[in-house]
Order: C-alpha cells, then sequence, then structure tokens
C-alpha cells in the first residue's frame, strides 16, 4: 500500500510539521508547549530520514537506525527537559518564558 | 680636568635638600627645615669658594688666559648619531664668578630668612622652594649647552612662579606670580625659537664649540641670509628676547614689580641678585657669537639696554613702595649691564664692556641683595611696604640704617665703593663705542642716586609715623647677613676683574679715564645732594617739583601706562579679534564635529537598542527569517 504514495507527500507532511514545530517553537510562551514543538521538528526529520531511506536505497537500513536514535535521543531529552521545567516552576511558580529574565541583570 | 668632578655636587646637593624637605614637610618642626636647607646651601657655597680659588689662583699659570673645560658630561638623550642632548658641568670664567654669586647671595637669604620668615605658614615649604630655585640657577649657569641651559632657565622660572606666590591665599601674590610666569614663558618662546635657528643652522647645542674664537660654527652656516638679516642675527635676536623676558628688559618688564608681592628674601635673591640676570649671563654666555655673528643683534641688546635702564630709572623716582622702588631699580641696572655687552668687542681691551658686564653683575648682586634684605628689615620693623608711612626709622633701626647707606652710597656710584667701579668701566665702555648710549647712561646715573637717596631719606629721616608698635631691629640671624653684604659692597670694586673675567679669558691693564670717572662721580653727588634738598627733611619741594612735571609725574608714576596697553592689547585686541574666534571655531567646528559623531551614535543607538530584546524566542525568530531568506537567495537567485 505504501508504494503507492508518492514521495512528495511524505515530503510535504514533513515539511509541515516542521514550519509547525517552528511555528510553535517561536510563538509559544509556554516552556511545555515550546517542548512539543521541538519534538514535532524531530519527527518531521524522522519522517525524512525513514522516507528517503526507503525510496532510495531500499536495501539498507542507516535511515531506520537514524531515526531510532533521534527518537531515543529525544525520549532522554524530554526527561531532562521536563525535570528542568519542574524545577523552574518549583522555583517561579511559572513556566512562562517572559518570566524567567533572571539571568538579564 | 677630573679635578674639578666634583662641582657637580654643587648645584646637586641644593637639589636633594629640596626633596628631601619637600618631602618631608609636614615632619620639620619648627626650623628644623631652614636649618636643613640652610647647612645644604652652605655646603654648596663651601665648594664654590674652592672652585673659584682653585680655578682663578691655584690652577692659573701665570701669564696664560683662562681656559673653558666641561668639569663632567654625560649624554642624557641619544636621539640619533648626530643629535644628543648632554648634560653636564662648564667651567669657564663667568660660570664660575657666577657660582661664587649665586651661592653667596642664596646662602645670605638663606641665613636671613630664618629670622624673616619666622612663624610663617609653610616655613619648610618656603625652604624647599628656594632649594629648588639655587639647584636651578646653579644648573643654569654650569650648562655645558643650549638645551641644558634652557631646561634650567624653565627650571628657575618655575620657582620663581612657586616663590612669587609663596602667599597664595593672596590674589594679589598668585596674580603677580601667574603674570611673571605667562610673561617670561612668552619669551621663552623667543628663546626656544632661537636656539632652534642657531642650532639646526651650525649643528650643535654645544657652548664650546658655538663659542670657539676661530668662529667655525657661524662659519659653517654659509652665510644663509633671511630678509637681509644673516640666520645668526635672528637667531641671537630671538635668544635675546628670552633674555629680555628673564631679565625685565622693556617692553617684556611687566612682571617684574609685580613679583614683589612674594617674601622679601625671595625678592633680594631671584629678583635681584641671580635669576634676573640670568639675560645678562646668557647673552655672555653666547657673547663670542654675538661679537662675531650678529653685530646688529648685539646693537639690539645695547639700545634695549639703554632704554629699559632709562624708563625704569625715571618710573623709580616716582613710586612709593619701598621694594618696587628697588624691583625698578634692579631693572635700571641690569639695562647698564646689557647695554655694556651690547657695545662691547671682543678680545683684549675691545672686551672691556663684557667685563665691565660681568664686573656689575657681580657688584650689583651684593648691594641690590643688601638694598632688599634691608628693605626686608625695614618693613619687618614697621609691617608695610609704603615710604609714605615710613620715616625717622634711623634711630630704631641702627645697623640696618648703616647698610642700607652703604648700599645707596655704592649704586650710586661714589668711590671707593664697589658700584663705582663697575659703572664706571661701563661708562668707559659707553663711551669709546656711541655718544648717545654714553650720554644716556649718564643721566640715569644721576638719576639712580636721586631715587635711592630719595627712597633712603623717606626711610630713615624725617618725623615718626604712628607705628603698631616701636620699630625695632632685626634679629642677629638677620643683620649679620646685611652686615656681610655690605662689606661685599664696599670692597667687591677692588677684585681684579680685568684679570679674571674676560671675553677670552687673557687679562688686560684697564686704565681710568678721569675724563668719565669725575663727571660720573658728580653726577651722582648732584643726584644725592637733589635728593637731600627735597627729601632730608619734609618740605613742599616735592609737591612743587611734581606739580610743575604733573604729566610727566603721573604718566611715570603709572609706570608710563605699560601695564594698560599690554591690558589693552591682550584684552581688546587679541581676546576679541584672535581668541574669541578660535575659541568659537574650536567650540563649534572642531567640538561640534566631535559632539555631533557622539550624538549620531547615542540617536542610532536608542533607536536600535530595541533589537537587543533579550528574548531567545525572538532571535530564533530572526535567526529562521534569515536562514529561509538565504535558502531563498541560494536557490532562486543563485
Amino acid at each position: 500500500m505504501i508504494d503507492n504514495i508518492p514521495l512528495n507527500a511524505f515530503l510535504v507532511i514533513s515539511t509541515l510539521m516542521f514550519f509547525i514545530g517552528i511555528y510553535g517553537f517561536l510563538t509559544r510562551r509556554n516552556l511545555i508547549t515550546m517542548l512539543m514543538s521541538i519534538e514535532l521538528i524531530l519527527n518531521s526529520v524522522n519522517i525524512n530520514f525513514v522516507v528517503f531511506n526507503k525510496f532510495l536505497y531500499p536495501n539498507l537500513l542507516h535511515g531506520h537506525f537514524f531515526s531510532l536514535i533521534v527518537i531515543a535521543v529525544a525520549a532522554s531529552e524530554a526527561a531532562v527537559a521536563i525535570a528542568i521545567i519542574i524545577n523552574i516552576y518549583r522555583n517561579f511558580k511559572s513556566i512562562d518564558v517572559d518570566n524567567l529574565d533572571q539571568m538579564k541583570l | 680636568m677630573n679635578s674639578y668632578a666634583y662641582t657637580i655636587l654643587i648645584p646637586l646637593i641644593p637639589f636633594f635638600v629640596f626633596l628631601f624637605v619637600g618631602m618631608a614637610e609636614d615632619k620639620l618642626k619648627g626650623k628644623l627645615g631652614g636649618l636643613i636647607g640652610t647647612a645644604g646651601l652652605g655646603i654648596a657655597t663651601f665648594l664654590s669658594y674652592m672652585t673659584a680659588f682653585k680655578y682663578f689662583i691655584t690652577d692659573h699659570v701665570a701669564g696664560t688666559g683662562y681656559t673653558s673645560f666641561k668639569a663632567f658630561e654625560i649624554t642624557w638623550l641619544h636621539l640619533t648619531e648626530k643629535l644628543t642632548i648632554n648634560l653636564g658641568v662648564l667651567i669657564d670664567p663667568i660660570s664660575v664668578m657666577m657660582l661664587v654669586v649665586i651661592t653667596t647671595v642664596s646662602f645670605m637669604v638663606h641665613i636671613y630668612s630664618l629670622g624673616y620668615m619666622e612663624g610663617e605658614r609653610g616655613f619648610a615649604r618656603f625652604y624647599a622652594f628656594l632649594s629648588l630655585f639655587s639647584f636651578s640657577m646653579l644648573g643654569l649657569v654650569l650648562a655645558t649647552n643650549l638645551f641644558q641651559m634652557y631646561i634650567f632657565w624653565e627650571l628657575v622660572g618655575v620657582s620663581s612662579f612657586l616663590l612669587i606666590g609663596y602667599y597664595y591665599e593672596k590674589p594679589s601674590a598668585f596674580s603677580a606670580a601667574k603674570k611673571a610666569f605667562i610673561v617670561t614663558r612668552f619669551a621663552d618662546l623667543g628663546f626656544l625659537i632661537g636656539i632652534l635657528i642657531l642650532s639646526f643652522n651650525t649643528g650643535t647645542f654645544d657652548f664650546q664649540t658655538l663659542t670657539d674664537p676661530k668662529g667655525l660654527a657661524i662659519a659653517s652656516t654659509g652665510g644663509a641670509v633671511f630678509m637681509g638679516l644673516s640666520v645668526i642675527t635672528w637667531a641671537l635676536i630671538f635668544i635675546f628676547i628670552g633674555g629680555a623676558g628673564k631679565s625685565a628688559m622693556f617692553p617684556l618688564h611687566i612682571w617684574l614689580p609685580d613679583a614683589m608681592e612674594g617674601p622679601t628674601p625671595v625678592s633680594a635673591l631671584i629678583h635681584a641678585a641671580t635669576m634676573v640676570v640670568a639675560g645678562v649671563y646668557l647673552v655672555a654666555r653666547l657673547f663670542p657669537v654675538y661679537a662675531q655673528g650678529g653685530p646688529v643683534a648685539l646693537e639690539v641688546v645695547a639700545w634695549v639696554g639703554a632704554f629699559t635702564s632709562l624708563f625704569a630709572a625715571v618710573i623709580a623716582t616716582t613710586q612709593t613702595d619701598i621694594k618696587r622702588v628697588l624691583a625698578f631699580s634692579t631693572m635700571s641696572q641690569i639695562g647698564y649691564m646689557m647695554l655694556s655687552l651690547g657695545v662691547s668687542g671682543y678680545g683684549g681691551e675691545e672686551g672691556l664692556g663684557f667685563m665691565a658686564s660681568n664686573f656689575h653683575l657681580f657688584t650689583h648682586a651684593m648691594f641690590k641683595a643688601l638694598l632688599f634684605l634691608g628693605a626686608g628689615a625695614v618693613i619687618h620693623a614697621v609691617h608695610s611696604n609704603d615710604m609714605t608711612e615710613m620715616g625717622g626709622l634711623r634711630k630704631y633701626l641702627p645697623i640696618t640704617h648703616i647698610t642700607f647707606l652703604i648700599a645707596c652710597i655704592t649704586i650710586a656710584g661714589i668711590p671707593p665703593f664697589s658700584g663705582f667701579w663697575s659703572k664706571d668701566e661701563i661708562l668707559v665702555a659707553a663711551f669709546h663705542s656711541n655718544k648717545i648710549l654714553f650720554g644716556i647712561e649718564y643721566f640715569v646715573a644721576g638719576l639712580t642716586a636721586f631715587y635711592m637717596f630719595r627712597l633712603y631719606y623717606n626711610i630713615f629721616w624725617g618725623h615718626d609715623r604712628h607705628y603698631h608698635h616701636t620699630p625695632h631691629e632685626a634679629p642677629l640671624v638677620m643683620t649679620v647677613p646685611l652686615m656681610i653684604l655690605a662689606f661685599g659692597s664696599i670692597f667687591a670694586g677692588f677684585l681684579p676683574f680685568h684679570n679674571l673675567v674676560t671675553s677670552d679669558g687673557l687679562g688686560f691693564e684697564p686704565h681710568i679715564n678721569y675724563w668719565i670717572a669725575v663727571p660720573s662721580v658728580l653726577i651722582g653727588v648732584l643726584g644725592i645732594v637733589i635728593a637731600t634738598v627735597m627729601y632730608k627733611t619734609e618740605n613742599a619741594l616735592p609737591n612743587k617739583v611734581a606739580g610743575s612735571f604733573s604729566f610727566l609725574y603721573k604718566w611715570a608714576f603709572r609706570k608710563f601706562y605699560i601695564d594698560e596697553v599690554y591690558i589693552f592689547v591682550t584684552k581688546k585686541i587679541i581676546f576679541n579679534y584672535i581668541s574669541r574666534p578660535v575659541a568659537w571655531f574650536d567650540r563649534h567646528i572642531v567640538d561640534g564635529t566631535m559632539n555631533g559623531i557622539a550624538n549620531l551614535i547615542v540617536f542610532v543607538s536608542f533607536n536600535i537598542k530595541g533589537l537587543q530584546s533579550g528574548r531567545v524566542q525572538q532571535y530564533g525568530f530572526v535567526f529562521v527569517t534569515g536562514v529561509i531568506a538565504l535558502v531563498l537567495i541560494f536557490v532562486y537567485v543563485l
């Protein structure tokens, strides 16, 4: 079934995901939402890896492995980031990035 | 001649005393600072006398001339192969003579000030400055080259400034200090230009090379001419401007009367005996250059000297501040010395004027220092400078009275006191050179006797004034220097200057010319007699005389309005027409450009500072936009 879907369709999806992620990262003030945006960006990249591997080198598995590594790194990153966010919330009673300007002066 | 190497100590001892007393000023209680200063100068005086004795007597081979040599020299700045600046000690007749003059007067003033300055605030500071001055002046006369002389020339200017402004709380004192500094500094600009022209054309700063009697240094200029006069003449005229400023020659004399705001011992040391004759010394030092290279410059020296001596003597007859009378008298006597140099030739008897000038410098230092110190004793007794508030003081101040009288007779040129001998030589030199100059100086000799005795009678004769307390004779520490200087004033005239200090180092035999000596004594006596008639007992005569010449009297009393002319020229003309436009240009164009650039930067930064918000998301947005723009450019444009 997947063979019937053209490459461009995958690329359009991944591009959309990427820019939605960028948009969310730049506009949201909430740290959790920003973290979710980063996940979107990473996953759009994963789609690209898998799709290009499938269409260009069907006999090899490098792209699949790469996306697996990215998922693993994203998971650990999410763990660390959420730990940081929880600590920030405990200290500042807020996770709004605009309030986190203690280092400015 | 390394046996003279110790002469370097003569200026260095006062220098170290200056450093020590100056830095430890607060810790030196009572008179300690003064005693240290006096002791230091005493050693320097002893060394100077030893040098003079050695140079003039024990080391001198009979029948030969006195040579000049460097006792000590180091290269201070090695700029290029050709251009080095040296510091050292030059020993020759005039420098040794000046050593004696400076250390003697300075030593006397140091002792005298122990009494005069007693209890003044900053007593140690006063001695520190006196030592600084002594160091600078000794360095000046011992200089081996023009550049070293210029350095010390400025140093004496600074020490003079510091000492005139010693009472710095008094507005008149610090404005006088500023005036003295600015006027002499302005003149020193001429000196500097002169040094540059002279050394550029001759390729040397060194006095021995410049004043070589063979004239090689001058010949090396190849007779370059600028505006009808040789460059050497121009250089010498500019150098003379520097000398005229320090020696208070017309029209750069205006600082000297005001400099009397300083303590009286300072006036005696700096503004009578030593610093003000630096100009004479400068011309004497370069005399062979003047004689060979610039007869026109020498003529300028003679006329400026003659005019100043007349001008100052006329003013001196009208002043009532006793120190100012002495200041104008100093100007007049320095005018004599300048004139004498100006009419002198080089070598043998031709050099009579040179010898007479140095002779007069020597005797003048003695009797003028004595007059000033005597005036100081009078001021000490009555607490006033004004002769109208004095009278009948001879009963109260017997020693001051006698010594002051000796000095007055000396300056009036009555034999056998020293002033007669030196002044007579000057008159002879002038007579042989130019009859007009002789006439002026002859007349001034009479005026000198007149105004000195006017001063003398006004202070010591007449009836008593209302004094705050009974005037009392000064303490011994002040009267002893007076007596020593009086001794010097009487006997200095018998020194055989014609053998010791001559233009070419060789002695010659002067003969008294009775046709000049007798009339010059007579006019001195005439001056004394007129002064006696007018001032010995108070009568209406002086006012009558002043009334009959009221215009001239007023003119002279206001010092011929020279100060007003200066004020007019500087305030009305230079300030309005030069300084103001230049200041406007500086403020609006130069500063305006700089301020404009600064304002522009402030304006731009104020407007773009919003970009630096500190919000990472905003930066990220800019970053992403940039990346997209670059991608678009790379894909579609390139």
